[in-house]
């Protein structure tokens, strides 16, 4: 602590490092562990479905990773899937679907539904950011009132019934690339890259850990505290517009109670990876790993013939130990 | 040595972190019924010593001997059962419960059935606050308490563990000059009683008030111990420090240019009415005054954190619209706020961000993305520019001194390439050395050129560094003075207190 000057580098520390990366090294010591109980773990294609099966809760915890590190929480993101979902469905019906939501539109190219998903969940989170911002409202509240008001605005556009029988050029979306990559893994990836970007290469990423860090201080150096929160929760809320793509695509049909309590999860997969709800602290690469304990326990629990309701038991606990460990980390030095 | 009465002694006691040895085996022998200073720099180790005592840590070696024992492994509630107390830098009290609930927490009375006994309760809180001459009503609100009376409370509870031994860090900070008499009236009361004070504070005129013996420590090592009545300023500086600090206030004269800033008749609903003037370039302007007194807002509503109520800002001769402090920023104000905790660090973000938060568009391309290098090499810049004492620009800010951190917030904002900043309380509980350091900055920030607004509860810094100062008093200006030979604190005190008022006569020169 007594040097003067500004090194960089920091020395290797194996205590340090494990502590650092624990969670990577749970994540290895599971696929370790799987891959000798049952082999066909290891296979290509398990490992495409683990990545594919953490696409859309995957994709959410990333705009959750933002949220949380602002010091927020948004619990609207699964209903907001829902809801973009059915109306981006809706508009990318195939001709031939029965009670199709605009007839005299026709089949409409593949564009459309997107945008619709994109533009229906960054203004849902927009919404939600405006509130907290200008209201004070604890975002727990905001995102509450948010998810309840998109669960029902998805119910009553479709009247509770699902929407299905898609054009192919989205269902495309849920495929594969030379029938091998799947297209949601890739879509993943991209918002990965992306959000990292975002996240520690820009002034509103900057803007987002000081805002998590200390919210007065974020105001007094003239961070535009209302204007990015408003950013990190329409970010969010685009981001489950997106999910609602990939979710329409990988089922070929949206229904309006879809995506329930999918916001949990990605909180969870978000929590794990070590971002800290007290703010300020969290990692993209964080959010990914959280997502894959998640995604691999749960693929591994099927494999291994668990039964679900014990997947259910294994998971609760895994989340809580993750978090212990996480908090000892950052702790330690008291 | 060891034959005379001591109700504590350490011995040797190292304490080591991860990568950093905090103590390096250092002593403390202290008496019953004596108040004993702990003297050193930020980093010197003072707060590290007594949170081993505390039990708040554990040391890594070395002994501890208190009322006759020796005490090894235990954690704060048995210290506090030993009867060793600690008041806090930062109190913790539990805001929207009454002071009796505060004191007795975590062992309030009960009655047979098992259920607390609010009568008891206060009962019993009633003769505790007897005990240290507070009048208070035990029911009252801790949230409705100021702070120098929340830390009485904190005595309060102190005293009602029958403590031997009560350690006190910096509980003055926070405290207006008639708080602090209140509580040394309180310290002597208790070492009548035959209790033992550990006092830590930079402020060295209340050691020589309040204390009788003082021990010094530097870089986790310890120097010496002296009674205080036989102890000079100078030496103890000296010990400090190590080295002679010459010029506390290195007041050099520049020239002083046109008005940068003008204030006239700014008011806020609740704060301050009337508050009316100006800064040159090149000028230190002074702001002195109670705590409380409205120094503070003022500047904090011309920086846009306040909504003004009325009046007029001029920066340059034209008229200033601020409403935020994005509109300060971007008329080259800088402020570096009083609470540092509160409104100016990010703690737990390394030292670089911490630095550039107010800074960030100057770093990037042409595609919004981050320059990493530049912004390193900047940041390394003014590392050596401000001499901020840290192992690495990633390195967490919480885990620099208090004057270090200072240095990251001075650094954001000369970044910002200010003309005008406000300093509120620039040099709050920083040690001596870091001080003349930001001293000596400030100067030669003046000498540059800028317009400096200094808000300080020091009046010798206040003399020491500017060439005007402004006094308020309960939300008005009672006096503007230039800052000559021949002022005394008194003079500036009359107007503080509000007995005197001089800002016709000077505003009209």
């Amino acid at each position: 602590m007594s040097n003067t000057g500004a090194s960089e580098k920091q020395s290797i520390d194996v205590k340090h490092i494990l502590q650092k990366y624990g969670i990577v090294f749970v994540l290895i010591l599971m696929i370790i562990g799987l891959s000798i109980a049952e082999p066909a773990f290891l296979s290509q294609s398990n490992i495409f479905n683990v990545l594919t099966q953490s696409s859309i809760f995957g994709i959410m915890a990333l705009g959750l990773t933002f949220v949380i590190i602002s010091k927020g929480i948004d619990l609207s993101v699964g209903s907001v899937l829902a809801f973009a979902g059915v109306v981006a469905a809706s508009l990318g019906q195939a001709a031939t679907a029965t009670g199709k939501y605009f007839p005299q539109l026709g089949e409409m190219p593949v564009i459309v539904p997107i945008l619709a998903a994109l533009a229906i969940g960054a203004l849902c989170g927009g919404v939600s950011g405006f509130l907290i911002a200008k209201t004070r409202i604890p975002a727990f509240i905001a995102t509450l009132g948010m998810m309840t008001v998109a669960r029902g605005l998805a119910l009553i556009y479709t009247s509770g019934k699902p929407v299905s029988t898609l054009i192919p050029s989205l269902t495309l979306l849920g495929g594969k690339v030379f029938n091998v990559i799947p297209i949601p893994v890739i879509i993943y990836f991209i918002m990965i890259v992306i959000s990292s970007v975002l996240l520690n290469k820009t002034r509103f990423g900057k803007n987002i850990y000081a805002i998590g860090g200390n919210i007065t201080a974020a105001e007094v150096s003239g961070v535009n505290v209302s204007k990015n929160l408003i950013g990190i929760y329409a970010y969010s809320g685009l981001l489950a517009g997106l999910a609602a793509v990939v979710f329409a695509g990988r089922v070929g049909s949206v229904h309006p109670g879809a995506a329930t309590g999918y916001e949990l999860t990605a909180i969870a997969a978000t929590t794990i990876g070590g971002t800290s709800h007290s703010g300020g602290i969290g990692t993209i690469w964080g959010a990914f790993v959280g997502a894959m304990v998640l995604a691999v326990m749960r693929n591994g629990l099927t494999l291994l013939g668990v039964d679900a309701y014990w997947q259910q038991v294994t998971e609760g606990v895994i989340i809580v130990v993750a978090v212990i460990i996480d908090m000892r980390k950052n702790a330690k030095k008291n | 040595m060891s034959e005379e009465n001591y109700i504590l002694q350490m011995k040797n006691i190292v304490k080591t972190f991860p990568g950093v040895k905090a103590l390096r085996g250092v002593d403390l022998n202290v008496r019953p019924g004596e108040i004993h200073a702990l003297l050193g720099e930020n980093g010197a180790g003072k707060s590290t010593l007594v949170k081993c005592l505390a039990g708040i840590h554990n040391p890594t070696s070395g002994e501890i001997f208190f009322d006759g024992e020796i005490r090894e492994n235990y954690n704060t509630s048995q210290a506090l059962k030993m009867g060793i107390a600690m008041i806090h830098q930062e109190l913790s009290p539990v805001l929207h419960r009454p002071i009796m609930e505060n004191i007795w927490l975590g062992r309030e009375p009960l009655n047979r059935f098992g259920l607390v006994d609010h009568q008891k309760m206060y009962e019993m809180s009633k003769a505790v606050l007897k005990e240290i001459d507070l009048k208070v009503d035990p029911r009252t609100l801790m949230a409705d308490l100021t702070v120098a009376k929340m830390q009485m409370i904190e005595i309060a509870k102190a005293v009602s563990y029958d403590s031997k031994l009560i350690v006190m860090d910096e509980p003055t900070s926070a405290l207006t000059d008639k708080e602090v008499n209140q509580l040394f009236t309180i310290m002597r009361k208790l070492k009548s009683q035959g209790k033992a004070i550990i006092y830590i504070s930079h402020k060295l005129d209340e050691i020589f008030k309040v204390t009788d013996r003082v021990t010094v420590y530097r870089d986790g090592q310890y120097i010496g111990s002296e009674d205080t009545d036989k102890i000079t300023v100078e030496k103890m500086i000296n010990m400090m420090v190590g080295r002679d600090v010459d010029e506390m206030f290195p007041k050099v004269e520049c020239p002083i240019g046109e008005v940068k800033l003008e204030v006239k008749n700014l008011s806020h609903s609740r704060f301050f009415t009337d508050v009316s003037f100006s800064v040159r370039r090149g000028e230190i302007l002074g702001f002195a005054g109670l705590v409380g007194s409205g120094r503070t807002e003022v500047i904090e509503t011309i920086f846009g954190i306040h909504k003004k109520s009325g009046g007029t800002i001029l920066v340059d001769g034209v008229e200033a619209d601020i409403t935020s402090p994005r509109d300060a920023i971007a008329r080259k104000m800088a402020l570096l706020t009083e609470d540092r905790r509160h409104s100016g660090i990010f703690p737990m973000l390394p030292v670089r961000l911490n630095m550039i938060i107010a800074n960030v568009p100057k770093f990037l391309n042409k595609f919004g993305l981050i320059k990493e290098k530049e912004l390193k090499d900047t940041c390394n810049e003014y590392v050596k520019r401000v001499q901020v004492k840290t192992p690495s620009l990633m390195q967490k800010v919480e885990n620099l001194s208090g004057g270090n951190q200072q240095k990251v917030l001075v650094a954001r904002w000369l970044m910002t390439q200010p003309e005008i900043l406000f300093l509120d309380e620039p040099t709050r509980g920083i040690d001596v050395g870091t001080k003349a350091e930001i001293h000596k900055l400030v100067t030669k920030l003046a000498g540059e050129g800028k317009s400096i607004v200094m808000v300080s509860s020091e009046l010798p810094e206040v003399m020491g560094m500017s060439d005007r100062i402004v006094v308020m008093h309960e939300g008005r200006v009672t006096g503007i003075v230039e800052n000559r030979k021949d002022l005394t604190q008194e003079e500036l005190m009359s107007y503080a207190t509000g007995t005197a008022h001089a800002v016709q006569a000077l505003e009209n020169k």
